[in-house]
């Protein structure tokens, strides 16, 4: 067979050889065949699917569960729901563009209501419309992900990927995707080698591929000489990976003997299983939105509660900072964030998310003040641009931990700090009384920047070591030691070796990164001669 | 529609109006007519199929207002009798809270 070469974007570093693996593509982002008959088919038999599926659900559901499905299978059943997407098919629309936008527009009718209990409805038909992509999605693909292989997809969903087992080695390339989103975040996290937008037809993407995640490259059927080069750099680089291994485990020290705090970024406790907390002094970053994903309804206290104490078992002494649910922007979560926005990076996210939806992050800051009792639990809020945001989260945390206590429920009121993502909140940073600042360095690029993190034609402008940047970081260490708080930097330019000089030129003492990025950082920081470090610009 | 269509109408008196639940009574009591039945919120139309749920739900009726049918068929008169009493019965639930969505 002959050796193809295939060019994509590094999403996170390494190197792999196996066999492809085609995932075939998940709600979101279904391939189109382009035929008006094999989509129309495909809607169908989703549609068929749905049905049988909710009508199944229905009877092991009590009284009131029962009802509302019902209702959604009397739509589901009405012919007239689907008669716009299958209209759209016809002028050329895939099923799932077709679908989603018929359900969207259905959706908007009731969100246009006057009335409460019919914009409530937009709910079911989100629901409607998820069941129905699930089914277009196809059966659980899993079970066919042998180790050692490299996956391919157009793109993937987060929680999809956590649930493959990687641990046999394997690689990533996606033919779609981004090197921002949240599915390279946790390859980089976890070491898989992974390449995103390689533009090529997934039906491609056949027989046995090497994997250059460093060059971006993907080889398909590769040459015995590409084979041999590869075990050469195979060697190398596991070479290297020992040496990060070592250094790991060691402290983070300057060449002129600064000590520098590491901590570590994590979005699932599964991220953490065999991960020795030694190599760390704390937990920086605990994301929590994929404990949102996948669920039936949304996490209750008890099941919060329960994540949370795990993380801060592991960790044992050290600090664990658990960010509130940061959805919105590129992280939608059904039921929870708007899907009509226009801008969604400029939108309800983060805290404006979690005020919109009160209940929910009443009921997060509960499980996060109990599980304070069980370690040293911090709570940090996401998306922040005003002062007064933060001292509205504050009384909401008083009064649940009041609550709590007041109920006999163990619960601890713990230190309560901002990530610093707006520019508006860097810019004042004096202005804010937070207990901690961390510097969610992805987002203030972008903002800074006006360079979104989902668009590859400009990701060029969005570095995070750009003078603006590193002018606004300076500005915002100075504060937190004026303050007497702590400053850290958990955004992705925290674990690139290339960034850390600059970014501990700035003053910065704190990094949070991917566990498997600590080990290449540690010896990034090693180098590094604080005594010599070129001076920055000044805030003028 | 033909001149030999029969019509009735009644008001919504039920709490939350013409929501899930009545309408998904509404339209499987029409279902079990032959007669063409539609509905609309004004004598003038516009005059949807009163078998489909997804458009009985789109009109959005609230209490008070008032539903008009109009039946076309053999069981044309029995059709619209039944939904009569269906409507001025509250649909059978009036009094019921209205049940709550699980979070999310």
């Amino acid at each position: 067979m002959m050796e193809k070469h295939f060019s994509g974007r590094p999403a996170s570093p390494g190197m792999a050889l196996g066999p492809l693996v085609a995932l075939a593509p998940e709600a979101g982002t279904r391939a189109a065949s382009g035929a008006v008959d094999i989509e129309a088919q495909a809607l169908r038999a989703a549609l068929a699917t749905a049905l049988r599926d909710l009508r199944e659900l229905i009877d092991q559901s009590p009284g009131e569960t029962a009802d509302i499905l019902g209702f959604q299978v009397a739509l589901l059943e009405d012919d007239v729901l689907a008669e716009p997407a299958f209209a759209a098919i016809v002028e050329g629309r895939a099923a799932h563009d077709a679908w989603c936008e018929a359900m969207e527009a259905e959706a908007a009718g009731y969100e246009a209501s006057d009335d409460e209990y019919f914009r409530a409805r937009a709910a079911d038909l989100r629901d409607i419309r998820d069941r129905v992509l699930g089914a277009l999605a196809g059966s659980d693909p899993v079970a066919d992900v042998p180790p050692g292989a490299i996956v391919a997809a157009v793109d993937l969903a987060p929680s999809r990927f956590l649930t493959i087992d990687w641990s046999g080695g394997g690689g990533l390339a996606l033919t779609e995707g981004s090197a921002t989103s949240h599915v390279a975040m946790l390859a980089r996290s976890r070491g898989v080698p992974a390449i995103v937008g390689l533009g090529v037809d997934l039906a491609e993407l056949v027989g046995h591929a090497l994997v250059d995640a460093h060059r971006g490259v993907l080889i398909l059927n590769p040459s015995p000489d590409a084979r041999r080069q590869f075990e050469r750099d195979l060697r190398s680089a596991s070479a290297a990976r020992a040496r990060a291994d070592v250094a790991a485990l060691r402290p983070a020290v300057t060449l002129d003997g600064t000590p520098i705090r590491i901590l570590l970024n994590i979005a699932d406790p599964a991220e953490l299983k065999g991960l020795d907390p030694a190599i760390c002094e704390g937990i920086g970053l605990v994301r929590t939105e994929l404990l949102f994903h996948d669920r039936q309804g949304l996490p209750d206290e008890e099941q919060q509660y329960a994540v949370y104490r795990r993380i801060a078992e592991w960790a044992q002494d050290r600090p664990v900072t658990i960010r509130t649910l940061d959805a919105g922007g590129d992280k939608p979560i059904p039921g929870v964030t708007l899907a009509t926005e226009s801008n969604p990076f400029l939108g309800v996210r983060g805290l404006r998310l979690s005020f919109a939806r009160p209940d929910v992050f009443r009921t997060q800051l509960r499980a996060l003040a109990r599980a304070a009792v069980h370690g040293d639990v911090k709570i940090m809020l996401p998306m922040v641009s005003l002062p007064r945001e933060l001292a509205v989260a504050r009384a909401m945390l008083d009064e649940e931990v009041a609550a709590l206590l007041s109920a006999g429920v163990p619960a601890r009121r713990t230190s309560l700090g901002i990530m610093v993502e707006v520019p508006a909140a860097a810019i004042a940073a004096d202005q804010f009384d937070a207990d901690f600042f961390s510097i969610g360095s992805n987002d203030l690029t972008q903002y800074v920047a006006a360079a979104g993190r989902d668009v590859e034609a400009v990701a060029d402008l969005a570095d995070p070591i750009q003078p603006a940047m590193l002018r606004l970081l300076r500005y915002v260490v100075e504060v937190a030691r004026a303050q007497r708080i702590e400053a850290s930097l958990c955004g992705d330019a925290g674990g690139d070796p290339r960034a850390i000089p600059l970014l501990l030129a700035t003053g910065l003492r704190c990094l949070s990164m991917a566990p498997a990025l600590v080990g290449s950082a540690k010896l990034a920081v090693a180098a590094v001669d604080l005594r010599t470090l070129p001076e920055l610009a000044p805030w003028p | 529609m033909p001149n030999t269509s029969l019509t009735a109408s009644a008001m919504l008196t039920n709490d939350v109006g013409l929501h899930a639940r009545p309408s998904v009574k509404l339209t499987q009591l029409a279902k079990r007519f032959g007669a063409r039945i539609e509905f609309a919120l004004d004598a003038a139309g516009p005059w949807v199929d009163a078998k489909s749920p997804v458009k009985v739900m789109r009109f959005k009726a609230a209490k008070g207002e008032t539903l008009h049918f109009r039946a076309n068929g053999p069981d044309a008169a029995v059709a619209l009798a039944a939904i009569l009493a269906l409507v001025e019965g509250g649909f059978a639930i009036n009094g019921e809270v209205a049940s709550q969505q699980p979070d999310g």
